[in-house]
């Protein structure tokens, strides 16, 4: 019949499209085909949402779509939903995320493949809707699988890569897709969009096998355990972290293998570090900037490169330090505070000097940057200012620990 | 008319005719540590028979979570998971709306399964309202939530809840020489709640297991009506209320006999006051005081005849004063405002 072999040759083509972060996210749920999909609304995430409306009041989509009245049952029902056997999605902005923080403490100890979109937006009080990366760092410690991602297409891919690994027998946690409000939730980009069959190929079938809660399979899920077990429960969890970097691995080159798109080391990109002097690191969509303003600088003759750190956690902590052992000094930008932290650092700054601690190799200094809080925006000449004292720190020249970047005087 | 809710085919479970009657299988069963004469534990042995094989159940935290989940030593013989404190409503609707789609897209086999979440009254009446009240709106989804009301979190040390009845003594409650009566709150109507609040709900009702047979028949309606449902227990506790424990199933009656704890259902919308109640309302039989069920529980040992008095008041308020007796505190006023003509 006509109407199969047109449905064949869709469901085999590549296309390409200009869409938004959350909208590259909605077509990988629809390519996964997830089961349970619940939304709530809060700025910027849930756009990702309002796509999925559309992809299942038109038909391109069968999943049950349900609306919760807050984000704690958000993530409760998916979470419910995962422990049956559902592939499930899910996502918030914010205090959304933080007022969830129940459901997600138990949705990794219950070794629940739960994949989420963060739209990152500022806490309150007061109020911003622009990004600042606290809100998904609040679950760092928790067993999440966390990730952070800087263009649309970047997001489509991570989003498949997130189900692949998270639904793995050998890891079962859940996995936080970070994409950064209204600069990748709300921009368009040209994505390319995988065919069905090439998703279908790199997706195995969610298999909840030993764990499914149903009658066929009568289980007791998440007793008390107390002082007895729960020690060695954490243990478990702290075991498939462990293996996450491994099966992260696969995954990426099988989706090289498959798609025909690489993205080299799964963890962090290098931009411009083959001879760079110093590096700039950060997460999310400072890449653009960064990047601008380091095309500047090389213009000057100044070998300035960047480090993008994608995963989070796992943090790949042993090949990061073997990398950055390479440059004279090391300039961490992060969207996100700590406040009492050592040093008064931002969270990725430092886990970056913990990294390095424990390195064989060469140990350079680690400043710090703290910018582009609410929202701000991260401008070149911000992005300039820090290649200059992390090249002082490099000449030897003592500089603060940490520094406010962009801040009104 | 176009059909805008698709309901799943439920399991047909036909009311249990008499005690005799009933299977012998138990799904709840051994290796539980809840107290002696614990109502709650019944309540859940009643529940799992009552559902029978085919069924998923979630607990919310409280006591029938921590005492009859240990590691290594569960009761539970049918699927069991634990879900939040405030949960019971999302647990419910997550596990039914997982089944339905993969059913739909035949990822698991096509068969009527019964959900079941149950809660305490903390993780109901308090924390989980929001949560039960949207799983009663989802309509097609199956599923029943059911409360086990203790009237304290009796799991955490007898703290009161928004379901503790007035001037009980908790250990948040608890008298002392200047203030007699620390708890100044009315017990929530959590079933009449639920009942007036949520229109497409087929079936609320009130049950105590003193009234075993009335229970059992009460949750297998709930599973077999299709669509979100809500039971509320009033289980006695002997801990938190403070009773020896052999007068458990008593303390049950003389709720009911009382007029403190009213049986009925709203089946379809349709209200009917049930049991015991049924005939009290009907004058068939006399309320007994509330001093007979008060004075029997250490938890009101601290009462004046004042105090008595002024919970008997409220009580004959319900009765006398409500438009539905028992049931929704909107008041008649026959000469003011006469109900509608039939």
């Amino acid at each position: 019949m006509a109407t199969a072999t047109y449905v064949e040759e869709q469901r085999s083509i590549d296309k390409t499209a200009l869409i938004t972060g959350s909208e590259a996210i909605a077509v990988a749920c629809k390519l996964a085909d997830v089961d349970v999909i619940t939304a709530y609304p809060i700025r910027p995430y849930d756009t990702v949402m309002q796509y999925i409306c559309k992809l299942v009041a038109n038909g391109e989509m069968d999943c049950e779509y349900i609306v919760a009245e807050g984000e704690h049952s958000q993530f409760e029902i998916v979470k419910h939903a995962c422990a049956c056997g559902a592939r499930v999605f899910c996502g918030s902005s914010g205090v959304g995320w933080m007022y969830a923080m129940e459901a997600l403490t138990v949705t990794p100890a219950l070794r629940i493949p739960m994949v989420a979109m963060v739209g990152n937006r500022a806490l309150d009080d007061p109020g911003a809707f622009g990004v600042e990366h606290n809100d998904a760092l609040a679950v760092r410690d928790l067993g999440w699988q966390l990730v952070w991602v800087d263009n649309a297409q970047e997001a489509l891919d991570t989003a498949l890569i997130a189900y692949r690994v998270s639904e793995d027998r050998r890891i079962f946690l859940p996995c936080a897709i970070s994409c950064d409000g209204a600069f990748l939730t709300h921009s368009q980009a040209l994505v390319k969009i995988p065919s069905q069959e090439k998703v279908n190929q790199f997706l195995p079938r969610y298999n909840r096998a030993d764990l499914l809660l149903h009658p066929d399979n009568p289980i007791t899920v998440a007793p008390q355990g107390n002082e007895d077990w729960v020690m060695e429960i954490r243990r478990q969890n702290y075991a498939a972290m462990e293996r996450s970097s491994l099966v992260l691995k696969e995954a990426y080159a099988d989706f090289d293998r498959i798609f025909g798109r690489s993205y080299g080391n799964p963890f962090f990109e290098e931009y411009e570090t083959d001879d760079a002097d110093i590096v700039l690191m950060g997460m999310g969509t400072l890449s653009t900037p960064v990047k601008v303003a380091i095309r500047q600088m090389r213009k000057e003759g100044k070998r300035v490169g960047f480090v993008r750190m994608r995963w989070f956690r796992p943090f790949a902590a042993a090949e990061l330090a073997k990398s950055l052992g390479r440059f004279q000094a090391v300039g961490v930008i992060d969207r996100d505070y700590s406040f009492g932290s050592p040093y008064m650092s931002g969270v990725l700054t430092t886990e970056v000097r913990t990294a390095l601690y424990s390195a064989a190799g060469p140990k350079p200094p680690v400043l710090g940057f703290i910018a582009g809080l609410g929202g701000r925006e991260v401008t070149v000449p911000d992005v300039q200012r820090v290649a200059d004292s992390v090249y002082q720190a490099a000449d030897g020249k003592s500089q603060p620990l940490t520094q406010w970047i962009g801040l009104r005087e | 008319m176009a059909t805008y809710i698709q309901i799943d085919p439920t399991q047909k479970l036909e009311p249990f005719k008499s005690v005799k009657k009933l299977p012998l299988e138990e799904y709840f069963t051994s290796g539980h540590r809840t107290c002696q004469g614990c109502e709650s534990a019944l309540v859940m042995k009643m529940m799992a028979k009552a559902a029978g094989p085919r069924s998923i159940i979630l607990g919310s935290t409280g006591c029938m979570y921590v005492a009859n989940t240990t590691y290594y030593s569960t009761s539970w013989v049918v699927p069991w998971m634990h879900t939040q404190l405030g949960s019971s409503g999302s647990a419910a609707l997550g596990t039914s709306a997982a089944l339905k789609v993969l059913m739909r897209k035949g990822k698991i086999k096509n068969e009527p399964i019964n959900v079941i979440a149950f809660c305490g009254d903390g993780g109901g009446a308090d924390m989980g309202v929001g949560a039960i009240s949207a799983t009663l709106t989802h309509a097609e989804y199956n599923s029943l939530i059911l409360m086990y009301d203790n009237e304290s979190y009796a799991n955490t040390d007898i703290q009161l809840s928004g379901s503790t009845p007035w001037g009980a003594n908790t250990t948040f409650s608890s008298p002392g020489k200047m203030k007699r009566i620390m708890h100044r709150r009315w017990k929530k109507n959590m079933a009449g709640m639920m009942a007036a609040g949520h229109p497409e709900c087929k079936y609320v009702a009130t049950i105590c297991m003193s009234y075993g047979l009335h229970g059992m028949n009460s949750i297998r309606k709930a599973l077999a009506i299709g669509g979100p449902t809500f039971i509320h227990s009033l289980d006695p506790c002997p801990k938190g209320w403070d009773y020896d424990p052999y007068l458990s199933h008593e303390m049950g009656e003389l709720a009911v006999n009382s007029g403190v704890w009213p049986l009925y259902e709203v089946e379809n919308g349709v209200l009917r006051l049930t049991g015991r109640t049924e005939q009290i309302a009907a004058g068939k039989i006399r309320r007994v005081p509330v001093r007979d069920y008060l004075l029997k529980q250490g938890r009101f040992a601290h009462f004046t005849n004042d105090d008595i008095d002024y919970f008997q008041s409220k009580v004959d308020d319900m009765w006398e004063k409500w438009l539905i007796p028992g049931v929704i505190p909107f008041r008649k006023d026959v000469e003011a405002d006469p109900p509608p003509a039939n």
